[in-house]
């Protein structure tokens, strides 16, 4: 995908290995690593080389990290080597007529944006961030909201360059690699370092979204409109109130919408419909107390979130960015829970399994979890990739900041009622899931085991999130 | 690994007779904890420890281990651990000593120091570079609020406990960068066999109580713990109490 003269001319940084303190985006349980950022392909064969010379005189391997927005431990390694991907940032090749990006996989959609959509062309999957980069999105194999209609990102890339633990470049294509495919697409980089990816595009026609928004008034009502309509809207999703008690619980904000065409647009913007300008506000600041997010204060937000929120308004437009990702517009959010950090809850059931996911939101509502980004969304079609998290069904996520009282037990608990019911929990969103309850979660595990063994069995590709799951030695 | 919550998977108790270290165990087993080596001077006493955790689901080992020769404590300790990663290291033996006797018999008080202060700086330096070289891990130290200031009616343990606190703390600083946190838990008069018979001064607690405080220790991180809590402002005050004053102190 690129050829090694133009490997070594651009990003250029040597690999200085420095001991670095890393947590996921959630900022808990944080570890110790050496951070190397290679500049070249060369560089990143280099480092797990080395880490591999490493690992068998009893050193703790390598992991690719991105931008760091898993929320728990995936991008870290503790006393072994991490390396930086964001170095590994070139855009290859754009086929503009057919809808295909060729980059490397340190590049963020944020990127791919600013350069795609001025050509009339979209990312197939994005999730509430632009701030991941591809090798994430593949490793993480992540979702949007349009999952129901288009699956996973791992569905859109046609092929992907992976530099395996023992040190060899392999171009791993759905159909010539189905198995190093599947495992690696969501495998939370465990199969390998992603050094680049071919992407198929979605064609739009502006940068403007048309939106629908409506109330729901409580749980059943908000998936009884879900089941309706999803089918209508290429996104769909909805925020949920977790804090409404009573006949409330459950409460909900569905926005469900498309890329706008051109003829929706005001004849003024007609112009210049593809720009990408997304709102950018100040950071947050670094040290914030714990404690801002209380039952009581998220409370409120909710209300008035609640209550701002159009009971019904159709095809109102929106900014690509303000539809996607309104979180972006606030560098650093995730320090508003303080230095005791959060910890992301999704979970997905199957369709048939209401009852499990109401019984859940009950339990959190009567707990009083104060989450205010809780989102539930219909899966459609299950992905390939072994360790993909959607299915169809119900998905539903919270953050609750990882100092409230009981939480740990709480969880461990729903994690139980998840897996009974068939269930799955996302291992990118994960910083606490138990091993044992793993297993029944994923029942490709022992595939993805095998298949570990047999491209790394030096076990050299080695994370955070794979010791504490038990999916390394 | 740790989990969001600072919960380990696996826990070396150093002490594994240890009453504290016990309750300590039986809080974090009911949370993440499925390994657990007991490290201790062979006993009924640690026998019966482990049978209580494996009751529980953990999976236990007990090893010999011998405060009082430090020369073991890197092949002993290194042993536990080649066989995998440790996530918290709970360092709990000691020694009460005898006061009266410790003042009478020299040698018997250099025991109390060389049990509670040489022994447990042998095994501590011997763990953090353990877990230096993992990147990860707790270092729990089981200290006292005796070591704070020395008093009269105690002051062969309460010196021995002050050269410890000093030593861990100091630690922490050196192992901070490479990931390690040192955790210092400095107790109040903790009602247990050791010092059963003993009155009991105000701001007493028990082993559950400190185990506890040892589990919120290890999700926050936090450097330096009292228990019960409040013994950090009644020590504050004690500390500063004019000399003349503190030694007609009835405790």
């Amino acid at each position: 995908m690129r050829d090694s003269s133009g490997a070594t001319v651009t990003g250029m940084s040597a690999p200085a290995a420095t001991a670095t303190y890393l947590t996921g985006w959630g900022r808990t349980a944080p570890t110790a690593a050496r951070l190397l950022r290679p500049g070249s392909y060369e560089q990143a064969v280099e480092a797990v080389r080395a880490a591999g010379a490493d690992r068998a005189r009893g050193g703790r391997g390598v992991i690719a990290r991105g931008l760091g927005r898993a929320y728990g431990d995936a991008a870290q390694n503790a006393g072994g080597a991490v390396l930086d991907m964001t170095g590994l940032d070139r855009v290859h090749e754009i086929d503009a007529v057919n809808g295909v990006v060729t980059c490397d996989a340190g590049v963020s959609l944020h990127r791919l944006m600013e350069v795609l959509l001025p050509l009339g062309w979209f990312v197939p999957v994005t999730p509430g961030t632009r701030y991941v980069t591809v090798g994430g999105a593949i490793g993480a194999d992540i979702h949007g909201k349009n999952h129901h209609v288009a699956g996973s990102f791992a569905r859109h890339v046609r092929a992907l360059e992976l530099l395996t633990g023992d040190g060899e470049t392999r171009l791993v294509t759905p159909e010539a690699e189905p198995e190093l495919f599947r495992a690696t697409a969501g495998g939370m980089g465990l199969t390998g370092v992603i050094l680049a990816a071919t992407v198929q595009l979605l064609p739009v026609e502006t940068s403007l979204m048309s939106v629908d928004t409506e109330r729901a008034t409580d749980l059943d009502d908000l998936m009884a409109r879900l089941s309706a309509t999803d089918h209508r809207y290429r996104y769909s999703v909805a925020w949920i109130d977790l804090l409404a008690r009573g006949a409330a619980t459950g409460r909900a904000v569905l926005t469900r919408g498309d890329h706008a065409p051109l003829d929706a647009l005001p004849a003024r913007a007609r112009a210049t419909p593809l720009t990408f300008r997304p709102a950018r506000l100040p950071a947050a600041p670094r040290f914030l107390p714990d404690g801002l997010l209380t039952p009581t204060t998220v409370g409120l937000f909710n209300e008035l979130w609640y209550r701002k929120a159009p009971r019904e308004q159709r095809g109102r437009l929106q900014k690509l960015s303000a539809f996607f990702h309104p979180l972006d517009a606030v560098p650093d959010w995730n320090r508003i829970y303080g230095r005791g950090g959060f910890v992301q809850y999704q979970f997905v059931v199957g369709h048939g399994q209401e009852e499990t996911l109401r019984g859940i939101v009950t339990t959190l509502s009567r707990r009083g979890c104060p989450s205010f980004l809780a989102v539930l969304k219909q899966f459609g079609e299950g992905d390939p990739g072994w360790l993909s998290f959607p299915r169809p069904g119900w998905t539903l996520a919270l953050d609750i900041p990882a100092s409230m009282p009981g939480l740990g037990p709480l969880l461990d608990e729903l994690d139980e009622r998840v897996a009974a019911a068939g269930g799955r929990i996302y291992l990118a969103k994960d910083a606490r899931l138990r091993p044992e309850t793993l297993a029944p979660m994923y029942p490709r595990l022992p595939d993805f085991r095998a298949l570990r063994e047999r491209y790394d069995p030096g076990g050299v590709i080695a994370s955070d999130l794979a010791r504490r799951l038990g999916l390394q030695r | 690994m740790k989990d969001a919550f600072g919960a380990p998977q696996s826990l070396l108790i150093l002490g594994g007779g240890s009453e504290i270290a016990l309750a300590t165990a039986r809080r974090l087993v009911a949370r993440r904890t499925r390994t657990v080596v007991l490290a201790g001077r062979p006993s009924p006493g640690l026998d019966a420890a482990a049978e209580q955790l494996r009751g529980l689901g953990a999976a236990v080992t007990t090893i010999g281990f011998d405060a009082l020769d430090p020369a073991s404590h890197e092949d002993v300790l290194g042993k536990v651990f080649a066989e995998g990663d440790i996530d918290t290291v709970l360092l709990a033996f000691g020694v009460l000593g005898d006061q009266a006797r410790d003042e009478r018999e020299p040698g018997a008080a250099v025991t109390v120091a060389a049990t509670n202060y040489t022994g447990a700086v042998s095994a501590a330096l011997v763990c953090g570079a353990a877990l230096r070289r993992q990147g990860h891990g707790s270092l729990v130290v089981l200290s006292s609020v005796a070591g704070e200031r020395a008093r009269r009616s105690n002051f062969v343990y309460g010196s021995s406990k002050a050269g410890l606190d000093a030593f861990a703390l100091g630690l922490g600083d050196a192992l901070r960068p490479d990931g390690v946190h040192v955790l210092v838990v400095r107790p109040g008069f903790v009602r247990t066999r050791m010092t059963a018979g003993l009155a009991e001064p105000p701001f007493t607690t028990t082993p559950d109580a400190v185990a506890r405080a040892i589990e919120t220790g290890l999700r926050r991180r936090a450097r330096l713990l009292w228990v019960p809590a409040p013994l950090r402002y009644v020590m504050s005050a004690l500390r500063h109490l004019p000399h003349p004053l503190f030694r007609r102190l009835p405790v």
